[in-house]
């Protein structure tokens, strides 16, 4: 059966922090938007597995243009025909892909039923973040069937956003209302011929985020994915896009610091930014999701893809990301730095712990002149995690004069855990300048004792040591986002010394 | 204040610290002279609590309270502060949220009220004139890419800003120049009360000139083999240790 009722609460799933200079606005909806939440929790039957039909039954669902059909069933038959990627240093089972569902799930008879049932360890995670009660079951998983009802603060931001032209709102509502801007772009950064979870994301995603700036326009808030309830369901196949068009500027953060539990192990999200002439992105991420327990049971994989296009002269894309949750990472936000004088930045600070796995990096390809890249890569194992940085900066012979500056460092804490470092360079015009230099280090003993004796407990001490070591990450993060971020370190490494 | 009884301490089944006593009281400053490896440092760390060691017998108390049995931080924050011999870097830690946290440890611990940042950077701008340290080295991580005389300048301002009541000083006096040594042990003086009291180590009898102790000790192969008063060090400065040494072992 297919539940045709379309869902009214589309437009929930997105919300918005402002900038610094609006820090007072943003207190006062803040604690309006920690209680304002519209949330409809339906029972939706939709088969197992993966076939033509199921793919055209979601877009279906969506009332999607045949477009977007079509393109949604050309990625499917590319996918029969691929098999997954073996060469990341991971090491999972099998995924079945038959056993999965493609739609927002049926609830899980398995999930909890109260807090009670949830692993207390979650549980006081959530107290030294200071998750608010009312979204800690919904993060928990717990099957509430509870309906938080107001007025959802996103739709006074709209406004604002709309009078200068920003379109802000879920993919889904972006096909609908501007499926001239989707097809103009959708699949030019990443084409659904992209790579295995790429491929598979473009026929089955379910919603993300829309983003158009027009030209010459700031955007005057953080735009932010803080994607707190309704779309912790339709988290499994994100898929984003933003556009910035000539002169423009947006900065947009995705994600929350708070663990988020979710039944679908599988995550394979995308997503594409595209600068034209002048114009810069700013994205930034905090990724938490379940990484699952302390004998490494449980936990998402999350197969990420990540691209943005510096298709103009001038412009500059830069992506910050803070990854600590997962069982599994598979994640390289790139820039292909098309536009003569473009830029391309990649901060990053990726830790793992207990028995997680990451294996993230970047690639900058250098298309244009004088392009210019930076990465900065920061990665932190503890426990018996193995953490990768696999980073490719690629020189094309046309890219005269092209720079760029990598530096990849690795943290170890406790010496069970693992850290590799893959740089590739493929230089094709010798006018280029490539440097690399990577380090790697421990927290000593020495450091903690040193700390203790200032009275400082060794879990604070390890948190200040690793912010301190990934602290040119951290300042590429708006302010708020810097101080969750580091209590997250904190609080991700708790037991992992002494 | 501070109690040590027959305090035994191996590092990896090799004794260093064998059967050490010393009585501190409050108001007082005791002087640790002693060739090198005699057990100062270990001393200095074992009091502090750090791990590696391990206490084969004996005692140590510090106001009444087990010290031995406390978790370094929790004797840092009742008042007990190592100035280090080597002090430590941490990278991309900024030296002035360090202290503020520390502080901040200390006070909660006594059950006093947090400072923000305002009124902490007052105190420190304040402690600062003190040991007259460069404003920059505030601004930059701990310690990393301090020149060795800065670091123990930096040892002190940590030490005047905590504030402790009992403050181990492990050759602060070593690798600072003329001036630095000054001002190093005019901070010492200017924190010196009836209520609080040092440990102060040392090589050279030039510091207790300026810090002038009421008892010094000679640690000499994990034992105190000889006490005495500021003269004892001016003996020392002239004759070596070996007389000592010598008349120690012959009494053995
Ligand atoms: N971790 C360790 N492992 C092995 N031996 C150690 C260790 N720590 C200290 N020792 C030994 O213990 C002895 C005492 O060392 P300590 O550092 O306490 O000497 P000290 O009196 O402070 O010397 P100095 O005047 O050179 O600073 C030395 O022989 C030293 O080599
Ligand atoms: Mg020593």
């Amino acid at each position: 059966m297919i539940d045709e009722s379309k869902k009214s609460t589309s437009n929930n799933d997105e919300n918005i922090a402002m900038s610094d200079e609006q820090q007072t606005i943003q207190n006062i909806t803040d604690q309006e938007y920690k209680y304002g939440f519209t949330t409809e929790i339906e029972m939706e039957e939709f088969p197992l597995g993966l076939n033509e039909n199921i793919v055209r039954m979601i877009s279906a669902k969506k009332n999607e243009p045949e477009f977007m059909t079509e393109w949604r069933l050309r990625a499917y038959r590319h996918w029969l025909k691929q098999t997954e990627p073996k060469w990341p240093k991971l090491d999972y089972p099998e995924v079945n892909f038959d056993d999965l569902y493609y739609y927002a799930a049926p609830k899980n008879e398995n999930a909890p039923k109260s807090l009670d049932e949830v692993d207390p360890e979650l549980l006081a995670t959530f107290d030294k973040l200071g998750v608010p009660l009312e979204e800690r079951e919904l993060l928990a998983g717990v099957a509430v069937d509870a309906i938080i009802d107001s007025v959802s603060v996103a739709t006074t931001f709209k406004d604002k956003l709309n009078e200068l032209g920003i379109i802000f709102c879920p993919m889904s509502e972006a096909i609908q209302d501007h499926p001239d801007l989707v097809k103009k772009y959708l699949g030019t950064v990443v084409p659904y011929t992209d790579n295995f979870y790429a491929t598979l994301n473009s026929a089955v995603f379910s919603d993300g985020s829309f983003v158009y700036i027009p030209p010459g326009v700031r955007c005057p808030m953080e735009l932010s994915s803080y994607f707190r309830i309704n779309a912790a369901k339709t988290g499994q196949f994100e898929r984003t896009l933003i556009i910035a068009d000539k002169g423009s500027y947006v900065s947009y953060l995705e994600g929350c610091t708070a663990p988020m539990r979710d039944e679908n192990q599988l995550h394979a999200a995308i997503v594409e930014l595209i600068a034209l002439e002048d114009a810069e992105i700013k994205y930034s991420t905090v990724q938490n999701w379940y990484a699952g327990n302390k004998e490494g049971v449980g936990g998402i994989f999350n197969f990420v893809t990540k691209r943005g296009l510096c298709s103009g002269n001038n412009s500059k894309i830069s992506w910050t990301q803070v990854e600590t949750g997962s069982a599994i990472t598979w994640k390289y936000p790139s820039c292909i730095l098309k536009g003569d004088n473009s830029v391309g930045e990649f901060y990053s600070v990726a830790l793992t712990n207990n028995y997680q796995q990451a294996d993230t990096g970047t690639k900058m390809i250098h298309q244009g002149k004088n392009t210019r890249s930076l990465i900065i890569s920061k990665g932190i194992s503890a426990g018996k995690s193995n953490n990768a940085y696999r980073g490719l900066v690629k020189v094309n012979s046309k890219a005269e004069n092209a720079r760029n500056y990598s530096q990849c460092d690795s943290l170890l804490i406790g010496d069970q855990c693992g850290a590799h470092t893959y740089p590739y360079l493929e230089i094709e015009n010798p006018t280029a300048q490539v440097e690399h230099e990577a380090t790697t280090s421990k927290v000593s003993e020495d450091q903690i004792f040193y700390l203790n004796q200032r009275g400082i407990s060794t879990e604070d001490a390890v948190g200040m040591i690793v912010s301190g070591y990934a602290r040119e990450v951290f300042q590429q993060l708006p302010m708020e986002f810097a101080v969750e971020a580091q209590a997250l370190m904190a609080v991700s490494l708790e037991g992992s010394v002494g | 204040m501070l109690s040590i009884k027959n305090l035994q301490v191996s590092v990896e089944e090799k004794p260093i610290l064998k059967g050490l006593n010393l009585e501190v009281k409050p108001g007082e400053i005791h002087a640790i002279m002693g060739p090198n490896g005699s057990g100062k440092s270990t001393l200095a760390h074992v009091l502090s609590g750090r791990e590696g060691y391990s206490v084969d017998s004996g005692s140590a108390h510090y106001k009444g309270l087990d010290l031995l049995d406390m978790a370094p931080e929790i004797r840092a924050r009742e008042g007990m502060f190592l100035a280090f011999q080597y002090p430590i870097e941490i990278p991309g830690v900024n030296n002035t949220s360090f202290l503020k946290k520390a502080l901040n440890e200390i006070r909660k611990h006594r059950g006093e009220e947090e400072l923000d940042a305002i009124d902490f950077l007052g105190l420190i701008k304040q402690q600062m004139k003190l040991v007259e340290m460069k404003a920059d080295l505030l601004k930059r991580p701990v310690n990393q890419g301090f020149s060795g005389g800065e670091k123990k300048r930096n040892e002190i301002l940590q030490m005047a800003v905590l504030n402790p009541t009992l403050a181990i000083l492990d050759e602060t006096d070593s690798g600072l120049d003329i001036d630095a040594l000054r001002i190093v042990a005019g901070g010492v003086n200017k924190l010196r009360s009836a209520d609080n009291a040092f440990v102060v180590i040392t090589h050279y009898q030039r510091l207790l000139d300026y810090i002038v102790p009421d008892f010094v000790h000679v640690l000499s192969d994990g034992q105190i083999i000889k006490s005495g008063t500021k003269e004892l060090a001016l003996e020392l400065e002239e004759r070596g240790y070996d007389w000592l040494i010598e008349k120690a072992e012959s009494q053995v």
